[in-house]
């Protein structure tokens, strides 16, 4: 006999509602995620490609991508060292007061970007509380490239040791404790025991990192100064172009920092599924 | 008998007395491994240089004008009303993005159509896309003579320049929380007790509703959290769009930077530590959510 009706199974939706949940769920990551991003490019355009390649040759805006990949040049490895750092404390030793470390670490990422940058116009600023002994030494932290800095470094704090600190808890300490038993020394048991172990998981840690690095806004707008080719990095320049009025130009400059975003996006993704097993089991950042 | 049970764990010697010492009291385990004394030195330090210290300058800033100037620079109106709009529209956003992360999460563990790992990827767009990219983008998009903007306005609805523009882009940064905490809870769920509700007769609404929500709840409940709590303190994705009208479109996060350009320091700090406060609050909440959830598992 023919099958001509197959029931569905009893986990299985009804096609229809299969299809309008499809719908919705796409329908939605189209007007909220996708249409966006396409505008980026169009707007850039809307002034023809001479325009956009101007924009972004433009003095000012390659003095914002030089200040930009400086920023993140400095920010992204100190953090990598730190997340290595604690990583290794938490994963490989008990102690007390562990938990409420690893919380402490979580904690920039709770923290508004424009508190974040407050803290260091409240520290650094000419009213804030080392502004006089900075201003009798001559030395700028606020509205200058330390500043900066710092508040990048501030916003990217958490991103590789809450990466790591999970992956080096499930890898354990057992291979550590046989290299270190077998007589090697405490820097060559973490080059050639750990890092092979972790270097998918600290490279995805960095990956986001780094997109965060040179995207971030809010805590840099408040220490920055908004000097034009001076303390203004891209996503400022930007800004100051969008107020500007020179819509083209801010989306041409924009381009870059959304071609950067995609890139990390499909690194991301590559990593999550060629190296699934060796970067920690649950992402959500 | 195994070894183990004939010797102590650790330590060669017998005990005296068949009975093993109490256990030292100092605050951490002994370990083989070398590094302790330097990975948290360095650890402790620069936590406390880059996070600890700069924020203990804000939270004492805001009292150098006592309670009465604490309460002058948060107690007025346009203060308030800016607080309120980053609280509510934040609530609002994360309200949008438990429903439709929920549906968004469900599509992408449940069903197969093509292109799904590119649509999974973009999720993540908000976290990797610039604030200030997306916001320019969105007031673009918006804008009364915007691709979505002008057909709106046709209908009498403004988004640009309202809290609606702010709870838009609200939505578009938090969609990505729910998303992320709800999918490994999804893909782990057994469908036996589906299974066995469908056998016992349910039907697959009832089913949804009476026992896949409820065993998703507590990650739902999660996501929505860290969704809001990213929310509140937004700024990027907001200015552009929201045209930070005072008593209208202007929020908290602005308002502090409207504070700074002032040379009102206190003032600033004093929105600053409002915000921090609130936080704590959603940081101590989602530990407790989290410590909720994993008891349920």
């Amino acid at each position: 006999m023919k099958v001509i009706f197959r029931p569905r199974g009893p986990t299985r939706d009804h096609p229809l509602l299969r299809w309008s949940l499809t719908g919705i769920a796409l329908g939605f990551i189209g007007l909220f995620l996708v249409l966006p991003l396409a505008t980026v490019f169009t707007e850039a355009l809307g002034e023809g490609w001479r325009a956009a390649l101007d924009a972004i040759t433009d003095p000012e805006a390659q003095s914002a991508i030089r200040l930009t990949l400086l920023a993140a040049a400095i920010a992204v490895p100190l953090n990598a060292l730190f997340g290595i750092a604690a990583s290794w404390a938490v994963a490989k030793f008990d102690f007390w007061g562990k938990g409420f470390l690893v919380t402490l670490i979580d904690l920039p990422f709770s923290i508004s970007p424009v508190v974040s940058g407050l803290i260091y116009v409240l520290m650094f600023g000419l009213q804030g509380w080392f502004g006089d002994t900075l201003r009798d030494h001559d030395i700028k932290i606020i509205f200058a490239l330390p500043g900066i800095v710092l508040a990048t470094i501030f916003v990217t704090f958490p991103f590789v040791a809450r990466e790591l600190i999970p992956l080096m808890t499930d890898q354990g300490r057992d291979e550590e404790e046989a290299a270190v038993s077998l007589g090697a020394g405490g820097f060559s048991t973490f080059r050639r025991v750990t890092l092979p172990n972790i270097k998918w998981g600290l490279l995805y840690g960095v990956l986001l990192c780094n997109a965060r690095a040179m995207g971030e806004f809010g805590a840099v707008s408040v220490v920055s100064g908004h000097i034009r080719g001076l303390t203004d990095t891209m996503p400022l320049h930007i800004e100051a172009l969008y107020n500007d009025y020179h819509y083209s130009a801010a989306f041409a400059v924009a381009t870059l920092l959304a071609l950067l975003a995609l890139v990390t996006l499909a690194l991301k993704s590559l990593l999550e599924w060629r190296y699934a097993d060796e970067i920690s089991a649950v992402h959500h950042h | 008998m195994s070894l183990a049970a004939t010797f102590p764990a650790r330590g060669g010697a017998p005990f005296k007395n068949g009975a093993p010492p109490r256990a030292a009291r100092t605050w951490r385990n002994p370990s083989a491994l070398p590094g302790f004394g330097l990975s948290l030195g360095f650890t402790l330090f620069y936590l406390s240089a880059i996070v600890l210290v700069p924020l203990a300058a804000l939270v004492i800033r805001p009292w150098e004008l006592g309670w009465s100037g604490f309460w002058d620079a948060v107690g007025n109106a346009r203060v308030l009303h800016a607080l309120k709009l980053s609280f509510g529209g934040a609530a609002i956003a994360a309200a949008i993005n438990s429903v439709f992360g929920l549906i968004v999460a469900w599509v992408l563990v449940r069903y197969r159509f093509p292109g799904k790992r590119i649509v999974d990827a973009l999720v993540d767009l908000p976290f990797a896309l610039p604030t200030a990219v997306a916001g320019i983008a969105l007031s673009a998009l918006y804008a009364r003579n915007g691709w979505l903007g002008a057909p709106l306005e046709a209908m009498g609805i403004h988004i640009a320049y309202t809290p609606l523009g702010v709870v838009l882009a609200l939505t578009f940064i938090g969609l990505p929380f729910v998303v992320r905490t709800l999918q490994p809870i999804l893909s782990e769920l057994s469908r036996e007790s589906e299974e066995a509700a469908a056998t016992l007769g349910a039907t697959r609404f009832q089913t949804m509703r009476r026992v896949i929500l409820p065993m998703l709840s507590p990650a739902l409940l999660t996501g929505t959290a860290m969704a809001f709590a990213r929310a509140v303190g937004e700024y990027g994705s907001v200015i552009f769009i929201a045209g930070n009208l005072p008593g209208i479109s202007e929020i908290a996060p602005l308002l502090i930077i409207i504070k700074l350009n002032e040379n009102d320091y206190a003032g600033a700090a004093a929105i600053g530590v409002i915000m921090l406060a609130a936080s704590f609050v959603m940081l101590l909440a989602l530990n407790l959510l989290q410590a909720w959830a994993s008891a349920r598992r």
